[in-house]
């Protein structure tokens, strides 16, 4: 009692929403290191897979993609992915796995150290290469690996077989992880946790749609960083609270005018992809000099898991970037242009994902005849910076100012 | 020319030639269905009454296919694309698409809205294919691959159809496993080119017609006095290595495939569909029962190494090929541990890049050259 009396009779100055954010991420690693001193298994998980399961059971999950980006974003990247290169994995496939397959080898990765695995936890929604990537770790280390696959799919409705069938496997993850946790499946608990993850879902949301207003309150750059919490950490009230407080800041900035983007807008845009964490100098820095804010990230309806029963619960985990057909995705991306008013698009090849730049060259034509903006790629990756160029990079840049600086002037709507 | 001579040349006509052959079921009034990889239940469309002809892609480099995918996809998908694309498959009368690797994935919907003439049967295998659950699925997801076959037919397939078609089928995986064991031991009579045609033929023609050509080719090979085989022998291993150019290489260095572990090859015909009970619900089963695959979630993780080094000292070979498809992932992700169990078995193993655009072998040839010598060695 003594520290709530404490907390109300002090005025205490309000953290900022980016801490909070950042400590919800910096606890759900620290969790892991504490119970993996106690001898509790520790799972790893994909950044899709239902993370209601492990929560339910308390048992304490670190997000391998995570790792990946924060070590490439600390230039990390190319070491691990020479490592793991050196034990004969190509350097075609996606660097976050190589990164991943690298650190459970013992290659160390002190810019996110996190324990090593003793379950996997693994969700193809988001991609095939997950698969052998988390069959090869838990090979590595002798241990169990549960697996949810997530058939892809060619309609924008998930069929009832498809949702049968993802529903036994939440059922036989659920027994595995009793197992594994020596805990019984508390549904009671299961259900507080899934509020939990709505309220973020939501409040997740709710801080992305602030990007509509003009001129934005944030940079969407900003979102690639606050991500990580809605990856690590979706079913956690922290999470929610500390997104709400995010969305609370971004509508006082509204009000008063103020923005994490403190350049001109003289252009907005929509990122398309993962970004190359590596290069987040760079990436921003001709955007910076051109006035050109990125208002739309594809992230923001791709961890917007929101469900109100079993059946939407399925339904919502088949419904990641790369495993929904060519119309929803179109759909999402237009929908959040529009919303948020781009009058451009930037388009990452990127070489780490081969399913998410798979349908790019399409979606291409398609933003431009159903948006008229301009639409420009470039050729990167989200992990290894030796596929990345700047100077090309620029140039790409250079090219999509242009163009939407000729469609403001009222110029040629094609390009 | 010896019947055998005679026969093979029968089937490398067919391999080279499946525009050929479409325009020529399509001439007899036969409707044609394209099947890309992997684990397509190709029973389902002999079952009403149509011809299911492989797409794995063929030699060239992409030219229209790269408006809808960037350098970095595997060729096989591309050049299936740049196909469709030049108008190469018009006579088909659908294409059965899959979806178990990240290429095939947005390959589907590139095909799909990009290539209007054709039907596509969209096909999205399960990996948990072995519980119940996985069965349940594969059995629905194979029924409404059937419906939309027989709507393109424009007939019904009965259970007698799919069961025949089962039988036919059985028949000619049995004989093509016959087969890679007969050329293995009878490498002086079908040299790694040849071996390839009688393989990939198969894709390309009605599978009784395929069968019957193998069968009498299995018999000449059976009845063929046993010989000494001077070169030395491997196991392939990889999704494709159809291109005579390299397999040229092979023979040139009298390094003969006395198995094989490759995608188009033996990984397509290693298990049979049960002819009792439901057809479907048997496919099905049969489907579950893969194993060994790249493409495919393995559940007890590390089945498929043992397999290639069992392979490898069944079927008497001295080492392993690899045949590394550019932009793989699947392949290069399950590469380290094939080499890791080859090498704990003091097998030698080569690994050479492969893909549709390749078109000069000589890196390959310099290898396999300096291979067969450290094959021969250990041949002593």
């Amino acid at each position: 009692m003594a520290e709530t009396e404490k907390d109300v009779s002090m005025p205490t100055e309000k953290v900022p929403a980016k801490n909070l954010l950042r400590d919800v991420v910096d606890k759900v690693y620290a969790e892991a290191w504490e119970a993996k001193k106690r001898g509790e298994p520790i799972g790893w998980s994909s950044s899709k897979f239902p993370a209601e399961i492990a929560e339910t059971l308390g048992l304490k999950v670190c997000y391998p993609e995570n790792q990946a980006a924060a070590i490439s974003a600390k230039h990390g990247g190319q070491r691990m992915c020479e490592y793991a290169e050196s034990m004969g994995y190509d350097n075609d496939i996606c660097g976050y796995a190589r990164i991943s397959l690298a650190y459970a080898a013992g290659a160390g990765g002190d810019e996110r150290p996190m324990p090593q695995p003793d379950f996997m936890l693994c969700c193809n929604n988001i991609c095939n290469c997950m698969t052998k990537w988390y069959e090869n770790i838990a090979r590595m280390h002798n241990i169990p690996l549960i697996m949810i696959d997530i058939p892809y799919n060619n309609t924008p409705e998930v069929n009832e077989e498809n949702v049968a069938y993802i529903r036994a496997q939440f059922e036989e993850a659920i027994k595995q992880l009793e197992k594994i946790s020596g805990r019984k499946f508390d549904e009671k608990k299961f259900e507080e946790v899934c509020a939990n993850a709505n309220r973020t879902a939501r409040a997740w949301l709710k801080a992305c749609s602030y990007c509509q207003h003009e001129p934005s309150p944030l940079s969407g750059f900003d979102l690639f960083n606050h991500m990580a919490d809605v990856v690590t950490a979706r079913c956690r009230k922290e999470s929610a609270e500390a997104f709400e407080a995010l969305a609370e800041e971004y509508e006082q900035s509204v009000k008063d005018g103020t923005s994490t983007w403190r350049y001109p807008e003289n252009h907005r845009i929509m990122f398309e992809g993962i970004p190359c964490w590596p290069e987040l100098q760079n990436l921003f820095r001709p955007l910076k000099e051109k006035g050109i804010n990125t208002t739309a990230v594809v992230y923001a309806p791709a961890f917007g898991f929101v469900y109100n029963n079993m059946d939407e619960m399925m339904r919502a985990y088949c419904k990641a970037p790369n495993s929904v057909c060519l119309e929803t995705g179109v759909q999402w991306r237009e929908d959040i242009c529009r919303e948020n008013k781009v009058d451009g698009v930037l388009v990452h090849y990127n070489r780490s994902c081969k399913p998410w730049s798979g349908y790019m060259p399409e979606m291409e034509r398609r933003f431009r005849k159903d948006l008229g903006v301009g639409v420009v790629g470039f050729d990167g990756d989200q992990a290894d910076p030796r596929n990345f160029s700047n100077a090309q990079y620029i140039t790409r840049v250079e090219g999509l100012y242009e163009i939407m600086e000729s469609k403001k002037m009222g110029g040629p709507k094609s390009e | 020319m010896s019947n055998i001579e005679s026969l093979l040349a029968k089937f490398a006509e067919i391999a080279d030639s499946p525009k050929k052959q479409l325009d020529r079921f399509v001439s007899e009034g036969r409707k044609a269905i394209g099947c890309y990889p992997y684990y397509v239940p190709e029973e389902l469309v002999y079952a009403t009454g149509m011809v299911p002809m492989g797409l794995w892609g063929k030699p060239g480099s992409p030219s229209k296919a790269k408006e809808y995918f960037a350098a970095f996809y595997c060729s096989l998908v591309q050049m299936n694309m740049e196909m469709a694309l030049s108008g190469d498959l018009d006579k088909l009368s659908g294409v059965i698409h899959t979806t178990l690797c990240d290429t095939l994935r947005p390959a589907s919907q590139n095909f799909r809205v990009g290539i209007k003439n054709i039907p596509m049967i969209f096909m999205a295998h399960p990996q948990n294919r072995k519980p119940e659950y996985g069965i349940e699925y594969t059995t629905k997801l194979y029924t409404k691959v059937l419906n939309e076959l027989e709507t393109i037919a424009g007939r019904k397939a009965t259970e007698e159809d799919l069961r025949e078609a089962i039988k036919v089928y059985n028949e000619n995986r049995q004989a093509k496993r016959e087969f890679v064991r007969l050329a293995g031991e009878h490498p002086e009579l079908v040299s790694a080119v040849a071996r390839s045609a009688v393989l990939k033929s198969s894709y390309f023609m009605e599978k009784p017609e395929h069968t019957a050509m193998l069968k009498e080719l299995n018999g000449l090979l059976a009845e063929a006095p046993a010989a000494e085989w001077k070169g030395t022998k491997v196991v392939t291993s990889g999704i494709l290595c159809d291109n005579p150019a390299l397999l040229r290489i092979f023979d040139e260095n009298r390094i003969a495939i006395a198995a094989d572990d490759v995608a188009q090859e033996s990984r397509s015909f290693r298990k049979d569909a049960s002819e009792e009970g439901d057809p479907i619900r048997a496919l099905a089963m049969q489907f579950a029962d893969q194993d060994q695959d790249t493409i495919l979630y393995d559940p007890e993780l590390n089945t498929r190494p043992p397999h290639i080094v069992k392979l490898v000292k069944d079927s008497g070979a001295q080492g392993a090929v690899v045949l590394m498809m550019t932009f793989c992932d699947p392949e290069e992700m399950e590469y380290p541990s094939l080499m890791q169990a080859l090498k704990e078995a003091k097998i030698p193993v080569l690994k050479i890049a492969y893909d549709h655009q390749i078109t000069d072998f000589g890196q390959a040839r310099t290898s396999l050259q300096a291979f067969a010598d450290v094959l021969s060695q250990k041949k002593l």
